[in-house]
């Protein structure tokens, strides 16, 4: 499944994109980028996760259900067993979206379309009505993450920094060691023909669980590292049915095309945000909803199209 | 028995209005099957209209028919011009497109309205208490209930019979039944589609706009309101049966007294049973439970 993984072009070039992230955002950029640039990487993780969901054509509208679970596994292991070890806050995340995507996924791998959508957005919203109501949970106020640790060590903004991009990079080798597999490689015959599909004699269920439990995972690793560089959970800003919202706005942004896309797109995204917090405090929204509608109308393939339209990368293994 | 009867009346105000504006949703994916999540908008966009006319109207003490004018002008007002802008320029270029682009469109506009609100209405709470005080309040089986909530029960049975007399009886409502059951082949008896959607979605948005302009004497009109009714009224609407009017209705029910039962016995539950009630439905029975029959096609 690993082999020859370092040698392809997506990867090389991802793990090329971080490292450039990583020298500009610790040595030349101000820190409020490399501060964009943290929290880029790791909306990247979920927004990786859709887009191994949307090749399958299943778009989840309540996939800050993974996101904030996530990060509310790392809120509560901090709160009740003082956990801040950046390793176990990441493993926790995963672990733990990752076990209710697998719950969750006996039920919803049989659904497709807008039912698909609408179940995960029930799903989502279940989590947020608990969250914002429960007193124990910090209700709407959420509760605060005390900053990272690694064996006993505080870390800085920087090593911060450091560990997410070494997860991100992880994650995109494991991302796409799945594509490159014959399990992966059902991802587009799925969506072309599930009938077909079941004539080879693959499950078309069990292979969408599979994919589904892995997106989970991603969401989920995201929610963890974006709690930690935020040094605060809230239902608001972390479950509510418009963060996910955000999250497949972002997807349709970067594109299919490449496993770079997403988190190039999310980068992309915080800046963005950023920079029209900046220029119109009242409408930033607006800039942003109005990129949504250009990027729907102008360039429906995402960022990445452009790419391919221009000839920049020529693709060499379209087959990922 | 109080309780039953508190729980009875806070659930059926609460129903009322989430039917208005859960019909007008259920009508624009029934009619041009698309999620309209910009549907919270027009809710927001009516319940600030309304509010500020009605503080106007208030202050300078006018007529208290004029509350009542002001809130239906208010909805259709909002309903023609989004509704139109929104269903001509963005909307018509979409249709055929994958039905998850239209929702995140929809959702691209409802963050645009969402921002109007601050720049136009600036961002301080409204309160346009006036024609809520001026009706004072009565007790109805042992509950005090203000009788401007009542009202709203009124509003939302009439709006059901409209929109019942409208859909079965009247030759445009034969039409939009043909649209619904068969886009093809009503374009090829002669149906003019486009307008049919034209007006649909106006007439939808008017619904959504009503809803939040008959509440808002009732409520604080602050930024943001409207984001916890665009999901609420999703649930409605799964609940029932997406595109289905006796669904929105059940939906709505089942919903506001689920709602008004948690707030008084169970608070912290509140949301969760609503949201849990949406999930069940999805899973027992994806098309809701007043779905329309689907027909077969060759």
């Amino acid at each position: 499944m690993f082999k020859g993984i370092l040698k392809d072009q997506s990867v090389q070039l991802s793990i090329g994109f971080v490292l450039i992230l990583l020298i500009f955002g610790s040595f030349i950029l101000p820190e409020w980028m490399s501060n964009n640039f943290m929290y880029g990487l790791s909306r990247g993780l979920a927004v990786l996760g859709l887009m191994i969901l949307w090749r399958t054509n299943l778009v989840s509208f309540g996939h800050a259900l993974y996101y904030g679970f996530g990060a509310y596994a790392v809120a509560m292991c901090q709160k009740y067993f003082g956990i801040t070890d950046i390793f176990l806050r990441f493993f926790i995340a995963v672990a733990a979206a990752g076990l209710l995507g697998f719950a969750l996924g006996f039920i919803l791998r049989k659904y497709r379309e807008i039912f698909f959508a609408m179940l995960s957005l029930a799903f989502s919203m279940v989590l947020y009505g608990l969250l914002a109501k429960a007193e124990f949970l910090g209700s709407t106020d959420g509760m605060s993450i005390s900053p990272s640790s690694i064996f006993g060590y505080e870390l800085g903004r920087f090593g911060l920094f450091y560990f997410i991009s070494f997860f991100v990079i992880c994650a995109i080798i494991f991302a796409q060691a799945y594509l490159r597999s014959s399990l992966g490689h059902l991802t587009t015959a799925i969506s072309d023909n599930e009938i077909r599909v079941e004539y080879l004699g693959y499950s078309v269920e069990k292979a969408i669980h599979i994919k589904y439990v892995i997106s989970a995972c991603l969401a989920g690793g995201a929610g963890g590292l974006m709690a930690a560089s935020l040094g605060q959970v809230d239902p608001d800003s972390m479950v509510l049915w418009s963060v996910s919202g955000e999250l497949v706005f972002v997807t349709i942004m970067s594109g299919l095309g490449n496993i770079l896309a997403p988190f190039m797109g999310a980068v992309l995204f915080e800046f963005i945000r950023t920079y029209a917090f900046e220029l119109a405090p009242q409408a930033w929204q607006m800039i942003i909803g109005g990129t949504l509608l250009g990027i729907i109308f102008f360039s429906p393939g995402g960022l990445w199209s452009l790419f391919q339209k221009f000839n920049i990368l020529r693709k060499k293994n379209d087959d990922t | 028995m109080q309780f039953i009867s508190t729980v009875l009346l806070d659930g059926l105000v609460y129903a009322s209005y989430l039917f208005i504006v859960s019909l007008g949703l259920t009508i624009t994916f029934g009619v041009m099957k698309i999620l309209n999540v910009a549907h919270g908008s027009f809710y927001a966009w009516g319940a600030y209209l309304a509010s500020i006319s009605i503080i106007y109207l208030g202050e300078n003490e006018y007529n208290s028919f004029l509350y009542y004018f002001s809130i239906f002008l208010a909805a259709i007002i909002v309903g023609i011009i989004f509704g139109y802008i929104i269903e001509k320029f963005i909307l018509r270029k979409m249709y055929g497109e994958d039905i998850h682009l239209i929702v995140l469109a929809t959702f691209g506009i409802f963050w645009i309205l969402e921002d109007l609100i601050l720049i136009v209405f600036g961002v301080d709470p409204l309160m346009p208490y006036y024609p809520a005080m001026e009706l004072g309040g009565l007790e109805v089986a042992g509950v005090y209930q203000g009788v401007y909530s009542l009202t709203l029960a009124g509003l939302a049975t009439f709006v059901a019979f409209v929109c019942w007399y409208f859909l079965n009886k009247t030759k445009w409502g034969k039409l939009l039944q043909s649209v619904i059951f068969d886009r093809e082949v009503s374009v090829s008896m002669g149906i003019d589609v486009t307008k049919v959607y034209l007006i649909t979605f106006i007439i939808g948005g008017m619904l959504g706009a009503l809803g939040g302009a008959y509440v808002a004497p009732t409520i604080s009109v602050s930024p943001g309101f409207a984001i916890d009714v665009v999901v609420m009224s999703f649930a409605v609407v799964v609940i029932g049966g997406m595109g289905s009017v006796p669904g929105a209705l059940i939906g709505s029910l089942i919903v506001g007294m689920l709602r008004a039962f948690a707030v008084h016995q169970a608070p912290v539950l509140e949301l969760f049973i609503i949201y849990a009630v949406m999930a069940i439905v999805l899973i027992v029975k994806p098309q809701g439970l007043f779905a329309p029959p689907k027909p077969r096609k060759i």
